[in-house]
């Protein structure tokens, strides 16, 4: 058991300590780094749950995939430019009065719910789903997502898909002058439509089309 | 002092796993120049040793001599991280692979999950060498990667989601087990060739090597790389291509089980036949090398998105349909 609670205060203070260095840090880069390192230290303590599930989809979709695309936008931005600009003088006070104004509504929000779990448990236990605890939990997510909750499930889903035909739509142009290369064209050109012998007599030479 | 006990006797099992991949790793090494010397009708490294056999020993210690240069204007902690972090990933996957029913250091129930994480963490490596090198050909070169490893990584877990449906377990062992009557390979071959070239693009090998694309990139992402620091990008390069072969074997070729379960065959211990898979796809890594081109950069992206994923999705359908109909669908 202690050293079961030494691995939680640790990744625990890994998380938080990375967490207030994500906002803390003047390099972008290395505020995309620190969050990295949070969402693995949070997987890490969602294992330690016994929800390895989670955890390692935590890893694949976040750490694997969303991070990789935030690091894509981060690294192009100008890090010394930045820095002259955000940094210097007191233009950047202004942001504060609003920051504070909703992590006061987060927390506030968060309260709420966890006191509501603390005193009365019984809201929510809406599903009363019996968890059973002979199979894996990668089973028993499965089993109450794809039967109870398969619409919202499927919905979510639909709701993704939308979402990412629109940032098509919105992005996508068609240019005109760019010469496109067609594969089956390419594949089924034959010898010949492609070459063509001819006679040429000497000193008159021949006319070539292009 | 119970602690201490369970803590040296895990150190023990680790060691007992990393310094047989390490040393195996510096071997490929040799056998990937050999193969590829081979099919050019070269010798290849053949003075060191017999059969050129410790050049990569003669490497390493050249790459330990050497100064390690750290560009003035890179970012330090960053340039320096890079390569260990490539390199630990590399080899924290290996945990999770099985070598028999009970040779295996941590038999997780997410194993493959675990593995696919790892491998899609094999990313930051690349990008932050890219990234604190503060140089264009770098750069470059980690955007390339990232992009493309990014890409293959969906046909890869499109095709686990393959293999997992006819299993029905995350477990590595409980896949290979699975595999007892007929390996994966043979019902599910067209899912293995394109997890055999996804694997290809995985690990920047040629030809889709296009991060290092020697001719335009110089060396792509390792180009201020140096000394010590270049050898760990390398070792965990190969270890990451080795890791991949052992994926394939595990998913398609059934793992540490022997093709035949007759009496000379099963006298061999489940280690071999895995280790011997693993050298079968390498040698097959080693063969592509030699004779294909490099892809341009907007092919491999069109045949990442255009034709393995939806490709690999409509089978997922089919054997999904498949399973149903015949009620094949694995339940426990």
């Amino acid at each position: 058991m202690i050293a079961h609670s030494i691995f939680f205060y640790t990744f625990s203070l890994i998380a938080i300590v990375s967490a207030i260095m994500v906002t803390a840090s003047k390099n972008t880069v290395h505020s995309v780094f620190f969050l990295i390192l949070d969402f693995i230290s949070i997987s890490c303590l969602f294992i330690m749950i016994g929800a390895e599930f989670l955890g390692m989809i935590m890893l694949i979709v976040y750490v694997g995939a969303v991070a990789v695309l935030f690091l894509f936008v981060v690294m192009m931005l100008n890090v010394a430019q930045q820095k002259n600009q955000w940094f210097a003088g007191q233009a950047t006070s202004k942001h504060i009065p609003i920051g504070l104004i909703i992590s006061t509504l987060i927390f506030v929000e968060i309260i709420i719910v966890i006191g509501g779990w603390k005193f009365k448990p019984e809201i929510f236990d809406i599903n009363n789903s019996v968890v059973q605890t002979n199979i894996s939990n990668t089973h028993s997510l499965g089993q109450i997502l794809y039967t109870d909750y398969i619409h919202v499930f499927q919905i979510s889903g639909m709701i993704l898909l939308v979402a990412m035909v629109g940032a098509i739509v919105l992005t996508f142009r068609q240019r005109s002058g760019v010469k496109r290369q067609s594969y089956i064209k390419q594949i089924s050109r034959e010898r010949a439509e492609g070459v063509e012998v001819l006679n040429v007599q000497s000193n008159k030479g021949v006319k070539i089309d292009d | 002092m119970e602690y201490f006990n369970i803590i040296f006797e895990q150190i023990y099992k680790i060691l007992f796993l990393l310094v047989p991949v390490l040393v195996s790793v510096a071997m490929i090494v040799w056998l990937d120049r050999r193969i590829w010397a081979f099919v050019q009708k070269r010798q290849g490294p053949n003075v060191v040793g017999p059969f050129g056999l410790l050049q990569s020993l003669a490497d390493a210690l050249k790459y330990i001599f050497k100064e390690m240069i750290i560009p003035s204007s890179s970012n330090k902690v960053i340039f320096i991280l890079a390569p260990i972090v490539t390199m630990t990933l590399a080899l924290i996957a290996w945990a999770v692979i099985p070598f028999s029913a009970t040779q295996v250091l941590a038999d997780i129930n997410v194993g493959i999950l675990y593995l696919f994480a790892v491998s899609s963490l094999g990313v930051y490596g690349i990008i932050m060498g890219g990234w604190a090198s503060n140089s264009k050909y770098p750069f470059l070169g980690a955007i390339r990667s990232a992009a493309q490893m990014v890409s293959y990584e969906v046909s890869i877990g499109v095709i686990i989601i393959n293999v997992l449906l006819c299993v029905g377990s995350l477990n590595l062992n409980d896949i290979v087990l699975a595999q007892q009557t007929m390996w994966f390979v043979i019902p599910l071959f067209p899912m293995f060739v394109i997890f055999f070239i996804s694997a290809l693009a995985e690990t920047n090998r040629p030809p889709f090597d296009l991060p290092e694309a020697e001719a335009e990139l110089v060396a792509g992402y390792q180009t201020e790389y140096s000394g010590m620091m270049y050898a760990m990008f390398w070792l965990g390069e190969y270890a990451n291509i080795l890791l991949m072969c052992a994926m394939g074997a595990i998913l398609f070729l059934g793992g540490w089980l022997s093709p035949l379960e007759v009496y000379p065959f099963t006298l061999i211990p489940g280690a071999i036949w895995l280790i011997l898979k693993i050298l079968l796809l390498f040698f097959l890594f080693a063969l592509v090398k030699a004779i294909v081109p490099r892809y341009r950069y907007d092919q491999l992206m069109r045949l990442g998105w255009k034709v393995f994923l939806p490709f690999s999705l409509i089978w997922v359908v089919l054997t999904a349909s498949y399973l149903f109909y015949f009620n094949l669908l694995p339940v426990n």
